[in-house]
């Protein structure tokens, strides 16, 4: 058996929900959702663990707070003491005030520079890395769910839930460059047309009102 | 609809009752207490039995040191400590005598630290009585200023639902309006308080007393004297008048729009208008918050001065309006009230204790740091006092207000929690009770501070003088403005993990 993935495209953000709903009520596992805005209660809908990346930036926080007490613990009190408004700094602990704004400030540093550029190689957004966006539709206003399923059956059960929760496009592919590759030649094919159509045709009306028919709007 | 309950009234006249034994007790004791005259013969009578001289050698040497150049200021200080330490061994024996017969006689204590010649003892047991009178006034100055302050920001908390269109706070607005409706009660106190200062019925803002202004009095205070422009009573009692006047008068709009539009409804029409109140009362309060901070607090410790103070009290007033809008609003719901509240609300309120702790230590350190570093003089006696005396006290507070809600409440489940807001909420009002006490004790008792039945007594009095206010409002009209335009918002009220 080979590991197939079900791609299931809406249009709507409140019928992703509820078709995230009945898969996960069901059994099945989303195993990942493109979408252009964040949507409210997805994360609680699809299962997701708690984001471990506030652990991370503690102890970011902790690092910088030590390193940088180190730091003004050698160059203020062990290498060379500065005599500076009256105080001689002899200890660290008598002029613990003095140091408090700049290890608050390098606590910050740390913990926010490093939990962003932790957050962007976890997300795999190294620089060099492509997009591994399957679907450039979901940028706009598209939402688009991904499930690993090996099983056939379920595959088909999977497939009956998504037709019947509204998604607009229900495929099976091996990977999603597979997908990427297939929403190309057809763009590709679409521009030729829409070049054709427009030599033929220049009227914004009418281009205007085909548009409205290609995309019939949900009343709900 | 809520409605007072029995068990709340006997909690708050029981509280009051014991608030009324604690200043009948500390007036009492402030009566008995001995004049300055008295205590001078009384000094000199017992010094003359015990063959001691009545002078001060102590300002003698202060006069010489003026004129001595810096040179020899190294040589000077040696002599002068060797000096200070023969004449304290050779002379501390005699005055411990001393000191045991006046305490005996005029039942006070002296610190034996700061006595160095007869005048001192003289001047120790002034301070003492001093202290004994001022006490139950300074107490009633902390309870009163605390609820006031607290009162009025909590209808800051609630204009600011206006200023910033907030959604998640419709059901809960007629919290703070209870709360606003304490203002005119505490303002009375405290207009009382100011009018006794100024008749010298006690000395709670050292700046009143009598001839501190006066070149020709032996109390002239030239420094005091060069703030006579803005520190005299007349200009005092406008510029209260104007804070408590103005507090009171947008309070009493932002109620009558809020029960306007449950009685009349009609889309958006009230809420705009609140809307437009809630922006003036917002900015008139940035300048009398100001005043304020500056009159009743900075002013009992004349001669100090801080730009920052007023917006340290300001915050300290804030985050224990949040603290009392979050427990009244969690005991409801312990007792079935606001049922469409859920734990999204509760973080909301976690947010607002946690931050506002965080903005007031802020503030407490911004100001202290900047007074250690510089140590100038004028500025470094306000600390000076609180840490030799006060110490404890301090970190204390430090701890409540600070270390306390930064650890309960940094984590997210805790701030969703009930029972943890509540218990931060309280800590924290308690934690800014002793601040304000840190405020305003040290200026008026110095080193003979208490913190005892009179100090607590009156602040639990004034605590069931506000729950019963508060209370009584909250049942006076509906618990929820049915027609807020954004009650739906407030209802469906979700934080979500992102």
């Amino acid at each position: 058996m080979s590991n197939k993935i079900i791609y299931g495209l809406f249009a709507d953000d409140e019928l992703l929900l509820d078709a995230t709903k009945k898969l996960v009520s069901k059994g099945h596992r989303v195993n990942e959702v493109y979408s252009p805005y964040p949507v409210h209660g997805l994360d609680t809908a699809m299962g997701l663990k708690y984001s471990r990346l506030a652990i991370t930036s503690f102890l970011y926080g902790m690092l910088g707070a030590f390193l940088i007490t180190l730091l003004m613990w050698y160059v203020m009190v062990s290498d060379w003491p500065m005599i500076i408004g009256g105080k001689p700094n002899f200890s660290y602990g008598q002029n613990l005030p003095a140091f408090i704004p700049v290890t608050f400030e390098a606590t910050v540093f740390f913990a926010a520079h490093l939990m962003v550029i932790t957050f962007l190689f976890r997300c795999g957004l190294f620089p060099g890395s492509s997009s591994r966006n399957p679907d450039p539709r979901t940028t706009d206003d598209k939402f688009l769910m991904e499930i690993h399923e090996s099983d056939s059956k379920k595959i088909t059960e999977i497939k009956s839930i998504l037709k019947n929760s509204g998604a607009q496009e229900i495929k099976v592919k091996n990977s999603n460059s597979e997908l990427l590759e297939e929403f190309e030649e057809k763009r590709k094919k679409e521009k030729n047309k829409k070049k054709i159509r427009s030599k033929k045709n220049n009227g914004l009306l009418e281009k205007f009102f085909k548009i409205i028919g290609k995309n019939p709007k949900k009343n709900e | 609809m809520y409605n007072i309950t029995t068990d709340i009234k006997r909690l708050s006249f029981f509280l009051i009752l014991i608030g009324l034994v604690a200043m009948a007790y500390g007036f009492f004791q402030s009566l008995t207490v001995v004049s300055d005259d008295k205590i001078k013969s009384t000094v000199k009578k017992i010094a003359k039995e015990l063959n001691l001289e009545y002078k001060s050698k102590y300002k003698l040497e202060t006069k010489e040191e003026k004129n001595i150049h810096l040179d020899e200021f190294d040589q000077l200080i040696e002599n002068s400590e060797e000096d200070s330490k023969n004449i304290n061994n050779h002379q501390k024996e005699d005055y411990s005598e001393l000191i045991y017969m006046v305490e005996k006689k005029l039942h006070c204590h002296i610190d034996p630290n700061h006595v160095h010649t007869v005048s001192d003892v003289v001047y120790a047991a002034k301070h003492y009585f001093h202290a004994k009178h001022q006490r139950p006034w300074s107490s009633l100055l902390i309870s009163t200023l605390f609820f006031l302050m607290v009162s009025v920001a909590a209808t800051l908390w609630w204009a600011l639902q206006y200023v910033a269109q907030a959604g998640w706070s419709a059901l809960l607005l007629r919290i703070p309006m209870a709360i606003s409706s304490f203002i005119p009660y505490a303002a009375l106190i405290l207009i009382f308080i100011i009018i006794t200062a100024g008749l010298h019925w006690h000395h709670t803002f050292h700046w009143m007393a009598e001839g501190i202004m006066d070149p020709s009095d032996s109390y002239y205070d030239e420094i005091i004297a060069n703030k006579a422009a803005y520190l005299n009573i007349p200009f005092f009692l406008i510029r209260t008048f104007i804070c408590l006047i103005g507090w009171y008068c947008f309070a009493y709009l932002l109620k009558k729009y809020s029960l306007s539009e449950d009685k009349y409804g009609g889309g958006t029409k009230w809420y705009n208008k609140s809307y437009k109140t809630a922006v003036s009362f917002v900015l008139f309060f940035g300048i009398t918050s100001a005043f304020a901070g500056w009159d009743w607090i900075m002013s009992i410790d004349t001669h100090w001065f801080s730009t920052l103070f007023s917006w340290y009290a300001l915050a300290s007033f804030f985050v224990t309006a949040c603290a009392f809008i979050a427990i009244i609003t969690i005991y409801l719901m312990y007792n079935g009230y606001f049922k469409e509240l859920n734990n999204s609300h509760m973080h909301d309120f976690g947010r607002y204790l946690l931050a506002f702790s965080i903005f007031w230590t802020y503030l407490w350190f911004a100001q202290y740091m900047l007074i250690w570093y510089a140590n100038i003089p004028e500025e470094v006696t306000y600390y000076q006092e609180r840490y030799d005396y006060y110490y404890p006290l301090v970190m204390i507070t430090l701890m409540i207000n600070f270390l306390a809600p930064f650890l309960l409440l940094m984590n997210r489940s805790s701030k969703r929690s009930k029972g943890k807001v509540l218990f931060v909420a309280c800590l924290i009002v308690l934690g800014h009770f002793f601040d304000v006490f840190l405020m305003i004790t040290p200026g008026t008792m110095h080193d003979h501070w208490h913190l005892g039945f009179v100090e607590i007594g009156t602040f639990l009095g004034f605590l069931g003088f506000f729950i019963l206010v508060v209370f009584r409002n909250l049942s006076k009209y509906q618990l929820i403005q049915k027609n807020h335009p954004m009650l739906g918002e407030s209802e469906h009220h979700e934080i979500h993990i992102h």
